[in-house]
């Protein structure tokens, strides 16, 4: 297929990726804030996630302090900002729009749709948006257009492009999430402490992780079993290893000539993250391990733009 | 306009002419809202399909719907059958006349056409001289634009050889009335429309350079802000080949390839929908980024297919089109089955007398203006814009030629809340490569404004479902 097919395909599955991931973030935070005395709490964490996600500098240009409204409307609603969930929509139906030849019209509909539906959403916005009911549009959206690409696409490398679009995104996210709480999965001086109950939901709902915690341990919610949870475990859909494992199986899919070196990383990380056990992690230290995660999420995604999408030369 | 003109659907003491009975019995029948209800249905179908086109001069990345009128527009088949011969006849003919002119050019030695309208026009490539393509043909795809006067008379307005679009629309509206009215489709026997990319890609195929096996056709498209865009995605789409910009193309060694992700592949047959000007930065406007470095050369070489062939433009310029039915007599020794509407050219310092004096009356395009841009129509036009104009033709008289204001026919249009007439024209599109063909019918295009005779989209036309009845 043309490059510039994939690499608009590529960038579309991240766009609503990305979308859904900031509409978790901020459901979880939503919801934090309904509780009673969330406050402190509540702002330390929206401080770190904006930082986490480099979102910071852009809203503090706009406004003065974080207010968790005012970061719930930026993050959600403001057109202005490229890195908002509708500016997110927007670039993924752009993107789609330019390949709809490409798409299956399901799925170039639902995109549209998504975003005509948004786009009146802002046009007409009341004063005190309904943010609760936003985010869960989003990620309803989300769930549709994931379920449109999987039951109506062609698995040939269109689908392939897709895919890996969708699970690079989300490996960054999660590891971008995991860092922006890293100070409460590392054990302190007291293992045993009772960890904060605010800071445990915000991060497992942000990851869809609340459930399937319960499911998969049946016992009380500690930090070691939180971090083994979003990085280690294989049937856990958000982990980083679960994302590699599905970027790597994509990637050997639509394999070319030029791309055996990009293959062999993204085995490499997924090989990595398969064999090693927490404790090795945590002996090295969970930011050193986040940090150097997301640089070869990064490095993977040059790769893949130099191999597939973005050709140099014709040479 | 003294007469009156010629209502499609209606005989002039009010009953339903034969091929329409049945639809009007069935659109009495109708309750009141249906109509309005179905017609809300649609407009929101097109735009969750994104069925839009963007408008130029307004803001960027605007998209609006082309409006669709849901009362279709009907031909009885010896009507079509009529119209089909004389639109192959002509496009064969002006097929002949662009090979003769970039070959012996017998046409000018003969004198039928003056060379020089012919040479010196900024359509023609001289590029082009000499060089051979696969069948002779250079019109592969041809939208010929019909009206039809007072007397219920079918005629040519327009040539459109170069990139002709409305294909899409002629194929969503069919799809469109089918999802709304299936009820309409078993009372009528409606001649299907859907095949025409099947027959387009095998037609593109055929065109391929010799020795060729299996070609691969590609679409050129300048890119998702074109106007056309929607059409250049869906008709890619259709076809299953790919939707190329001039950035995936790349030639190397007098051949054409497209940048994929397995490496470079071999392009056989360009079906561009960008002109002529923007194709080859090497030959023509050297500022195009929408098109290929050394894609001519490659061309001229045999090497790769364009359709429609550069140059063809030659062919369906104002100026050139009052003598195609001359070209017709000349290449095929035949006279014309639909003729022209009755054009002068203010070249002539006579015609530019004549029309001169009778502004008021006439309608006045530029040569080289398209979609309805660049055009007077005199009884409409306020005297301090016909004076614009006459100092316009005054100073350069070779740019504009005239017609007489036709009465366009009618069609019941859906307006407002009521049926009311509204002045519509067709484009037919005839496709050439093994043979030349034409999918029944065309695209309907309708002026929805009260009176109004442009029906140009660019300037608030709609369309309409074109059907060819069978029985």
């Amino acid at each position: 297929m043309l490059s510039r097919t994939a690499d608009h395909l590529f960038w579309m599955s991240r766009y609503i990726e990305r979308a859904e991931s900031l509409a978790r973030l901020v459901d979880a935070h939503y919801r934090m804030s309904l509780l009673p005395h969330s406050g402190e709490n509540l702002s330390q964490s929206l401080s770190s996630t904006m930082t986490a996600l480099h979102m910071e500098d852009a809203y503090l240009k706009k406004y003065e302090t974080i207010e968790p409204r005012t970061v719930f409307e930026f993050v959600s609603l403001d057109r202005d900002y490229s890195g908002s969930i509708v500016s997110c929509l927007r670039a993924a139906r752009e993107n789609a729009r330019a390949v709809r030849g490409s798409l299956t019209s399901e799925l170039w509909e639902t995109l549209n749709s998504t975003w005509l539906e948004a786009r009146s959403l802002v046009a007409n916005l009341s004063p005190s948006p309904d943010i609760g009911h936003f985010v869960e549009w989003v990620k309803e959206r989300s769930h549709l257009t994931r379920g449109v690409t999987i039951g109506t696409m062609m698995r040939d490398e269109a689908f392939h492009f897709t895919r890996i679009g969708t699970f690079l995104e989300r490996a960054d996210s999660t590891a971008r999430i995991l860092s922006a709480h890293q100070s409460d999965l590392v054990p302190g001086a007291d293992a045993s402490a009772v960890p904060d109950p605010y800071q445990w939901s915000v991060l497992l709902r942000a990851l869809s992780a609340f459930e399937v915690y319960r499911r998969a341990f049946r016992d009380v919610i500690t930090p070691l079993r939180v971090a083994q949870l979003l990085i280690l475990r294989d049937d856990m859909p958000r982990s980083l290893l679960r994302c590699c494992k599905e970027v790597y199986a994509n990637l050997r899919a639509v394999s070319n000539d030029q791309s055996s070196e990009t293959e062999r990383r993204a085995g490499e990380m997924h090989a990595m993250l398969h064999f090693t056990r927490m404790e090795e992690i945590t002996a090295g230290g969970l930011p050193r391990f986040l940090e150097q995660f997301l640089a070869r999420v990064r490095d993977l995604g040059d790769r893949i733009a130099t191999d597939f999408l973005l050709p140099a030369a014709e040479v | 306009m003294g007469s009156k003109p010629y209502n499609e659907m209606t005989l002039s003491d009010g009953a339903a002419r034969a091929h329409y009975m049945r639809y009007s019995q069935w659109l009495t029948d109708q309750p009141a809202d249906r109509l309005a209800q179905k017609r809300a249905e649609a407009d929101a179908l097109f735009h969750r399909v994104g069925i839009t086109f963007a408008v130029y001069g307004q803001e960027e990345g605007t998209e609006r719907l082309i409006p669709f009128d849901i009362v279709p527009r009907v031909l009885p088949l010896e009507e079509w059958i009529r119209l089909e011969g004389g639109l192959k006849q002509r496009v064969r003919a002006l097929n002949a006349f662009i090979h003769d002119i970039y070959h012996d050019q017998q046409i000018l030695k003969a004198g039928i056409i003056p060379a020089e309208q012919v040479l010196c026009n900024s359509q023609y490539r001289p590029e082009m001289q000499g060089v051979d393509v696969p069948g002779g043909i250079y019109a592969h795809i041809a939208g010929i634009d019909i009206v039809r006067d007072d007397a219920g008379e079918f005629l040519v307005l327009e040539d459109n050889l170069r990139v002709p679009s409305g294909v899409s629309y002629m194929l969503e509206n069919r799809k469109m009335m089918m999802r709304l009215f299936p009820e309409l489709f078993s009372g009528h026997r409606v001649a299907p429309v859907d095949h025409y990319p099947d027959v387009l890609l095998d037609n593109l195929r055929s065109v391929a350079p010799t020795g060729v096996a299996d070609p691969t056709v590609v679409l050129l498209t300048a890119g998702a802000h074109n106007s056309a865009y929607f059409e250049h995605a869906f008709l890619a789409q259709q076809m299953g080949i790919e939707l190329v910009e001039g950035q995936d193309l790349f030639v190397r060694d007098e051949a054409v390839f497209m940048r994929t992700t397995q490496g470079p592949q071999r392009v056989d047959v360009i079906y561009r929908r960008i002109d002529d000007d923007f194709l080859d930065p090497l030959v023509f406007r050297p500022d195009s980024m929408l098109g290929v470095p050394g894609l001519l050369t490659a061309y001229r070489a045999g090497h790769v297919n364009i359709a429609n062939a550069i140059g063809t433009g030659v062919a369906d310029d104002k100026s050139i089109y009052p003598y195609v039915p001359e070209m017709i007599r000349f290449y095929l020794g035949q006279s014309p089955i639909i003729g022209n509407v009755h054009t002068w050219l203010l070249r002539r310092k006579e015609d530019e007398d004549y029309v001169l004096a009778h502004l008021p009356e006439l309608v006045v395009k530029e040569v080289h203006g398209a979609g309805g841009y660049g055009m007077l129509i005199g009884p409409a036009a306020s005297k301090a814009e016909i004076d614009r104009f006459r100092k316009q033709i005054i100073a350069m008289p070779e740019r504009y030629i005239a017609q007489p204001t036709l009465a366009l026919s009618t069609c019941p249009t859906f307006a407002d809340r009521n049926l009311a007439p509204r002045h519509i024209d067709l484009r037919p599109f005839v496709l050439s490569g093994r043979d030349v063909t034409i999918v029944p019918g065309g695209l309907t295009r309708v002026a929805l404004r009260e009176g109004s005779l442009v029906v140009n989209s660019s300037q608030g036309g709609g369309t309409k479902d074109t059907w060819v009845l069978e029985t």
